[in-house]
This record gives structure tokens, C-alpha cells and sequence, in this order.
């Protein structure tokens, strides 16, 4: 049997394989360290020009009530997918949305919430990423969803969908609420 | 309603294309002459539902039902009714209603017209678009429906892209995808003929009209691309190696390449394997163009984390059709015997090398577009790869290719006298330098490549037009037989000569325009004026103007040349309120041999941003790949393709049958 002639489909399983593992290294969940661990301790600025209209963010603001901290990046495509879902959970008033600012320039970051909208009620700049780190934060966009006593219950890499929002997200926030 | 029925026509057309992908198929295994003739109404009936479908939502599209999703998210009442109906195509659902609106329109043809088909062959070949087809309307009705109701109902739809609201964007996804889809054709033969286990010239015969004319679509939907890039982006150029861009080359190059290949395969008797492989590889990059650009998977594979669902149903989808066809070439295709041996210095030889030139371009390009996404599955870096690896890489790979495309069409089939061809070509190797030469005189800088994209431009163009001459005996015989020999040669030829000079001609339009453009950006306040090659661009103002569903500020430029006004012209800056989207409009005057460009930016201080450019020979570059779509057509008009293909017998009978 002439081998060349398998030469093709054996470059394209090779293909496959590659992006298949892809796919399964980046699915839409990945297990965190931190899930159900307390937050990590840090104390976030304000973004500068912004410093009046929003606060920044530490993790004394994360106790109380269950809230999503969401680190975004004006430089970030797949941030820019999720931010309509973003702002229409802001609109329905269900869970506060607390931002990280992640490795941006703080005007950039500005016009960006300026052009798209802002669903954050606060955010933090973490301009060279050391927060993020202490978050495990890897890419952006992540969302966390952290309950009362500032515990992270779940971790979401890669934009939200509505799925993710409706079967995973606000279940949790809902349990978690007082 | 209507939406309820377009989406019940979409049902039904899946059902047939079930029955179609299965009974003519089965029906050619067992010689069941009922079965294979199901294949027949299955095709016809599929076309009808699915533009029964295509019209439902084009409809739901113009009346601007809200309570339709996907018109809902990509439409609006303010939008003037072209937008609306190329609204129809400008989303993912709808552009794959279209994908198989298409199909079942080719899939109808071969049906209604193949009538000089042998009977077996036309049903595998209907078997094989009827599976494609059920793959697309599975994928549609399952994923994505464009048929959702929404609820509740939007008092007003969310916008049309303004990026697509253009007419030069509102044709360039249709005319794209006759081009993928039409190389779909070429698949399911190919299919079909490994299944039959024989190809021939007859065969070929028959993919070859169908192969061009998925070409011609494709040259011409990739040019009205780039020409929309090019108006529309505002920042002059034409092409950026993007990968949604990238994704629809690819095809081309694999297609041109079949082309050529399908000649030696109907002409002699050879390379036929290969043949094979590259109508599967191309309609596959048809196919990876369509979805991947759709899916947004080129960007980062975490965007098939928006929809898993859909995203798994492309992948499988993708290794059903590319990885069963390539796992059937991998069994089948050692058995297929070629006939016809040939010398490496011949027509055939020139043609391998062609092949071989554009298929490793093709390679070229695919790894570039697809080396990030690669990257990014092993857990590396985010990287993105540019212009610069692709001008480093595929550019040289041209170079050989254009200068095998002068000689080639001057060699004989078999074996041919390389060094009479040559010396044919001496008088086009002169002009090629002397125009070069010229350049370097007059022009006052230039990079030792732009010489050199001049020189291969003219060699393609005057050795196109020297084989030309050649053939009608131009200045050898008296002109009134060269006359009667051009009168009778026949329209492959004219096509040939054609696409090639009209390749020339691009070459020509791409090194000049990026060697010699000339930029200026500025800050201008009303009454200032720049000086750009020559020409006095003064700002009069900027005014606000409204369109039917855009407010825009106006630029009045007066273009004058040596103190005498040459053009005025009005570069606008629009935004599109429903999506808050900013679009330039640049304003551009043509000669023919170049253009004067002008975009209005933002307003800085108490001046606007302009940018102004001189784009020299950019006409040449839209206007060549026009002329290759004409020398398509020209040579798809050919006699031979509008009687028909030769039957078996004769091509049996001239011992060109493969294998039993």
C-alpha cells in the first residue's frame, strides 16, 4: 500500500489535534486554586480621571453581599464581547459588578467605559498586573463570583455567555444570597 | 408566520437533502435506477424549500420584523432598503441560508443540465452536494436558526454593522461565496470519482467549468473586498494579510491551482491524484474560510467558548467532510492510474511547477493565519503574524511562479524546446528591463523591489502578449490570415491570455502603488492647504450633513494643480447613532493611473485631522483583477463547455480510460 497517499490525512489529524487541545485546555471553565478560598488581600486605586465618579476597589468591599469581580482591559476583543451581557446584568440591578482594570492605560481604560458603557460599580487599577496575579488571573477577560463572607465560589475564564450567566453564575449568587 | 414557514422549508429541505445524499448513492452501489433517480426531484425540491426559506427572511428583513432575532440584532427601520435586504446576508444565520441557498442552486444544475453525465457519476455526484447540504442545514437548524422568535419584541432593531453598510460590502459576501460554494462542485466530483475509483477526461471536462467559474466568483468577491478595505478603512491601503482575508486567498490559491491541474488531467491524461486532492483541499479551505471567519475562531479559540455549541458542531462538521474525503483519497487514489507521461521541460512540467508554486503559497499563508491559533492551543504567547512574514515569505514564492507563467504557455505538451521558447521571449526580457530601467531614470525613489515588480509586470504582460501574437502568426503570415487565426482560435485561449495580462496588470498596480504612495497626515484648520505630489489640497470647511440613518461631518476640499482647480472633494466622517460607530468615508478622484484619496479624522483643537495620499497605479490593481474575472468568463463561454463534455464512449475509445 502506498503510504503517501495517508500523507494528507495524517497532516490534517495533526491539525486537529493541535487546536483540539486547545480547545480542551482553555474550555470555559478552569478549576482555580482559589475557588472557595477567601480573596486575596489587596487595596486597588481608583482610575486615575476617574478618581470622583467611581471608587477603587479592596477587599474590604468584597464582604456583605455576593458581587462578580470582573477583570477587563480596553485592549481585550473578547472583553469587548462580553460587555453587552455585562451591561445588561448591570441593568437588571440582580448582582453588583466590581471591575479590575487590568495592565491598561487609565485613558484608554476611561474611554472605553466612556464609549461602551460602564456596568462597574467600582474598579481598581491594577496597572502592572500584581493583583491579578495574587487572583491567578491569567488572561483577560475573568469573572469571579465571591459571596457575603468574601469567599470566591467560582471562577469563569474567557467572555461570559448568557449560558454561563443563566446556568452557572446567577444560580450561585442566588444560593448565596442573604 | 412567515417566519414559521421559512423555518418549516428549512425542515423540509433537510429531509431531502437527506434522502438526496443517500438514495442515488446507494442507488449507483447496487445499480438501482429507481434509487439513482431520486437524486433528480431530491435536488430540485431541496433548492425550492431553501429559497422559499432565503425569501421568508429576506421578507422578515425588509418589513423589519423586530420579533425575528437575528433581524432584531442586525437590522433597523432607519436603514435604506438595500441595507436592509444585504442585511439578510450581513449576520451568521442568514449568510448560511445563503451558503445553501447556493448550493442547492448548483446542486439543481447538475441535475436539470448533466443530463450528457453517465448516470452513475451524476448521482454520486448529487449523493455527495446532498450530504454537504444536510451538514449546512443541520448546522443551521440546530445552531443557528434565523428564524428564533424573540420575545419580548424590541420596539426597534439594533443596527447593521456600519462597516457593512456599503454597496461594495452588501454584494462581496454573495459573490464569495459563489465562489466557495461553487468549488464545492469540483468536491463532490472529486468524490464521486474516487468512489468510482476512475477519472478522465471526461471527468475533467466536466469540473473544469465549474472550477472556473467558482474562480471567477472568488477573484472578483476578494477584489471587491479589498476595494472596499480600501474606500472604506481610510487608511489607503487595500490589503492587510487579516485572516478573515487570508481565509477567502486561500481557496483562491488552491483553486487557481486546480485549474491548471484539471488542464493536464483533460488534455493528458495525468496527474490525476492530484487533481483529486486539490479539489478536496480547496473546497476545504472553502469551508474553513466560511466557518472559521464566522465563528471568529481566527481571532483566539476561546471565542468558541461564546457558542460550544456551535463551535463543536463546525469542528465536526469540518472533520467529517475534510477528514473523510482526505481518509477515501488516501485509499482510493493509489488506483488511480495516470496516462500520460511527460518530460519536465513541457507545458505539463511548467503546469507542476505552477501547481507545486501555488500550493506551497497556500501553505504559506495557512500557516501564517493560522500559526497564532496554534500557538495559543500549546499555551504560548498571544502573538499575531503580520504583513512582514507574509511579504518575506509568499512574495519570493511569486517571483519563480510569474516568471514559469511567461514561459510556460510558450511550451509544447510532452516535451518542449526550452531554449526556442526562451528565445521567443528575448524581445519580452528586453522590455521588461527597459521599463524597469525607465522607472529607475524617472522615478525619483524606489526600492531595488519595486524595480523588480516592474520588470516581472512587464515580462507576464509582454510575454502573454508575445505567445498571443505567436499563435495567430502575427507579422509572419499576412495580417488578414493572422486575422482568420485569431478568428478561430478558441475562447480558452482568449481567456488565457486574459487572466494572465490581467495578472500583469495587478502586479503592476500592487508594486507601484505600495512603492511610490505618497502620505501625508496632518492637522488642518478651514483655509490651510497642503502641498501632496503636486497637487494643492485647500480645506474650505467642515460642515455637518445627515444621511438617512448617519450624521456626518463634511470636509470640502478644492484640489488644485498649478493654481487650476482639478476636483473638489468631500471625505466625510459618519457615526451611525444606533451603534455609536464612527466610519470614515474617504473621498476619492481617479484618473485611471492614480488616485488623489482624502479622509477627514477627528477634530483636534481648533483644526481636523485629514489624511491625504496619492495612490499611484491603485486603478490598475482593482481593474486587473476585473480583467481576470472577464478572461474567466471569456473562457468559460468556450464551445466546448457549452455542448457539453465528451461522452465515456469517446473518450474510451481514445484509450484514455484510467483503470477498470
Amino acid at each position: 500500500m502506498p503510504y503517501k497517499y495517508f500523507l494528507p490525512i495524517a497532516l490534517f489529524i495533526g491539525i486537529v489535534a493541535i487546536l483540539m487541545s486547545g480547545l480542551w485546555r482553555n474550555p470555559e471553565k478552569l478549576p482555580s486554586a482559589l475557588v472557595g478560598k477567601p480573596v486575596p488581600q489587596f487595596d486597588l486605586p481608583p482610575l486615575p480621571g476617574l478618581e470622583d465618579k467611581k471608587r477603587g476597589l479592596s477587599t474590604a468591599d468584597l464582604e456583605g453581599k455576593p458581587v462578580l469581580v470582573n477583570v477587563f482591559a480596553s485592549w481585550c476583543i473578547p472583553c469587548k464581547v462580553e460587555h453587552p451581557l455585562l451591561m445588561r446584568l448591570k441593568e437588571s440591578g440582580v448582582v453588583p459588578i466590581y471591575g479590575i482594570n487590568y495592565k491598561d492605560k487609565p485613558e484608554d481604560a476611561a474611554r472605553w467605559l466612556n464609549e461602551l458603557g460602564d456596568p462597574y460599580q467600582r474598579i481598581g487599577a491594577d496597572r502592572n498586573g500584581r493583583v491579578a496575579i495574587d487572583w491567578g488571573v491569567y488572561g483577560v477577560p475573568e469573572t469571579f463570583v465571591v459571596d457575603a463572607h468574601g469567599r470566591i465560589l467560582h471562577r469563569s475564564v474567557g467572555p461570559l455567555t448568557s449560558s454561563d450567566l443563566e446556568k452557572t453564575i446567577l444560580p450561585l449568587v442566588k444560593a448565596s444570597q442573604p | 408566520m412567515i417566519a414559521e414557514i421559512g423555518h418549516f422549508a428549512l425542515g423540509l429541505a433537510l429531509i431531502l437533502a437527506c434522502a438526496q445524499a443517500f438514495f442515488p448513492l446507494a442507488g449507483a452501489a447496487r445499480g438501482r435506477v429507481l434509487w439513482m433517480n431520486v437524486a433528480e426531484p431530491a435536488a430540485v425540491g431541496q433548492f425550492a424549500f431553501v429559497a422559499v426559506a432565503f425569501a421568508c427572511l429576506t421578507y422578515l428583513y425588509i418589513v423589519s420584523d423586530f420579533s425575528v432575532a437575528t433581524v432584531a440584532e442586525n437590522s433597523n427601520s432607519a436603514l435604506p432598503l438595500l441595507y436592509k435586504i444585504a442585511g439578510t446576508w450581513g449576520n451568521h444565520e442568514g449568510s448560511m441560508v445563503l451558503w445553501v441557498l447556493i448550493l442547492s442552486l448548483f446542486g439543481m444544475s447538475v441535475a436539470l443540465f448533466g443530463g450528457n453525465l453517465p448516470p452513475q457519476l451524476r448521482a454520486r455526484v448529487l449523493s455527495v452536494q446532498g450530504m454537504i447540504a444536510a451538514g449546512f442545514l443541520l448546522f443551521i437548524v440546530l445552531t443557528s436558526n434565523p428564524f428564533l422568535r424573540l420575545v419580548p419584541v424590541p420596539a426597534n432593531g439594533r443596527d447593521l454593522n456600519p462597516l457593512l453598510q456599503d454597496p461594495g460590502l452588501a454584494f462581496h459576501p454573495p459573490f464569495l461565496y459563489l465562489g466557495y460554494v461553487g468549488f464545492s462542485m469540483a468536491f463532490s466530483f472529486a468524490i464521486a470519482a474516487l468512489i468510482e475509483g476512475r477519472v478522465d477526461a471526461a471527468w475533467a471536462r466536466w469540473v473544469r467549468p465549474w472550477t472556473l467559474a467558482a474562480w471567477c466568483f472568488l477573484t472578483l468577491g476578494i477584489a471587491m473586498g479589498s476595494w472596499w478595505s480600501y474606500y472604506t478603512l481610510g487608511w489607503g491601503g487595500w490589503w492587510a494579510w487579516d485572516p478573515v482575508e487570508n481565509a477567502s486567498f486561500m481557496p483562491w490559491l488552491a483553486g487557481t491551482a486546480l485549474l491548471h491541474s484539471a488542464i493536464v488531467t483533460e488534455k493528458r491524461d495525468a496527474l490525476k491524484s492530484w487533481t483529486i486532492l486539490l479539489a478536496i483541499l480547496t473546497f476545504s479551505l472553502s469551508l474553513i474560510g466560511t466557518f472559521l471567519v464566522r465563528s471568529g475562531v481566527l481571532t483566539s479559540v476561546h471565542s468558541f467558548a461564546n457558542d460550544p455549541a456551535r463551535g463543536l458542531f463546525i469542528l465536526l462538521l469540518l472533520g467529517v467532510a475534510i477528514g473523510g474525503s482526505l481518509f477515501l483519497y488516501a485509499l482510493r487514489a493509489p488506483r488511480l492510474k495516470s496516462g500520460g507521461l511527460f518530460s519536465a521541460i513541457s507545458r505539463e512540467g511548467s503546469l507542476v511547477l505552477n501547481n507545486f508554486l501555488l500550493a506551497v503559497g497556500a501553505a504559506t499563508v495557512f500557516i501564517g493565519t493560522l500559526y497564532p491559533l496554534f500557538l495559543d492551543s500549546i499555551g504560548g504567547d498571544k502573538v499575531s503574524v503580520g504583513p512582514p512574514y507574509f511579504n518575506a515569505t509568499f512574495v519570493p514564492l511569486m517571483v519563480p511562479m510569474i516568471l514559469v507563467m511567461g514561459i510556460g504557455p510558450m511550451l509544447s505538451w510532452k516535451r518542449a524546446d526550452l531554449a526556442g521558447a526562451l528565445s521567443r521571449l528575448k524581445l519580452a526580457a528586453a522590455v521588461s528591463i527597459v521599463v524597469a530601467f525607465a522607472a529607475f531614470i524617472f522615478a525619483t525613489h524606489g526600492s531595488v523591489l519595486a524595480y523588480g515588480g516592474i520588470a516581472l509586470a512587464m515580462w507576464l504582460l509582454a510575454a502573454t502578449l508575445i505567445e498571443f501574437a505567436d499563435r495567430i502568426r502575427l507579422f509572419r503570415v499576412d495580417w488578414r490570415d493572422s486575422l482568420r487565426r485569431a478568428a478561430a482560435l478558441p475562447r480558452a485561449a482568449y481567456g488565457m491570455t486574459i487572466a494572465h495580462a490581467g495578472l500583469a496588470i495587478v502586479i503592476a498596480g500592487i508594486t507601484v502603488s505600495s512603492a511610490w504612495r505618497i502620505e501625508s497626515i496632518q492637522v488642518m484648520r478651514p483655509g490651510d492647504s497642503v502641498n501632496v505630489a503636486g497637487y494643492t489640497f485647500t480645506l474650505n470647511g467642515v460642515t455637518e450633513t445627515q444621511g438617512p440613518n448617519y450624521t456626518a461631518n463634511q470636509a470640502r476640499f478644492t484640489v488644485t494643480q498649478d493654481g487650476k482647480p482639478v476636483a473638489v472633494m468631500l471625505p466625510e466622517k459618519r457615526l451611525y447613532p444606533v451603534q455609536g460607530m464612527p466610519i470614515t468615508a474617504a473621498a476619492i478622484r481617479t484618473n485611471g493611473l492614480f488616485d488623489l484619496y482624502a479622509t477627514l479624522g477627528d477634530k483636534t483643537g481648533d483644526g481636523w485631522t485629514t489624511r491625504i495620499y496619492f495612490n499611484p497605479l491603485i486603478p490598475w490593481l482593482f481593474g486587473g483583477a476585473v480583467i481576470m474575472f472577464l478572461g474567466g468568463l471569456v473562457s468559460l463561454s468556450d464551445r466546448r463547455y457549452r455542448i457539453g463534455a465528451p461522452t465515456r464512449k469517446r473518450a474510451l475509445a481514445a484509450g484514455a480510460r484510467a483503470s477498470a
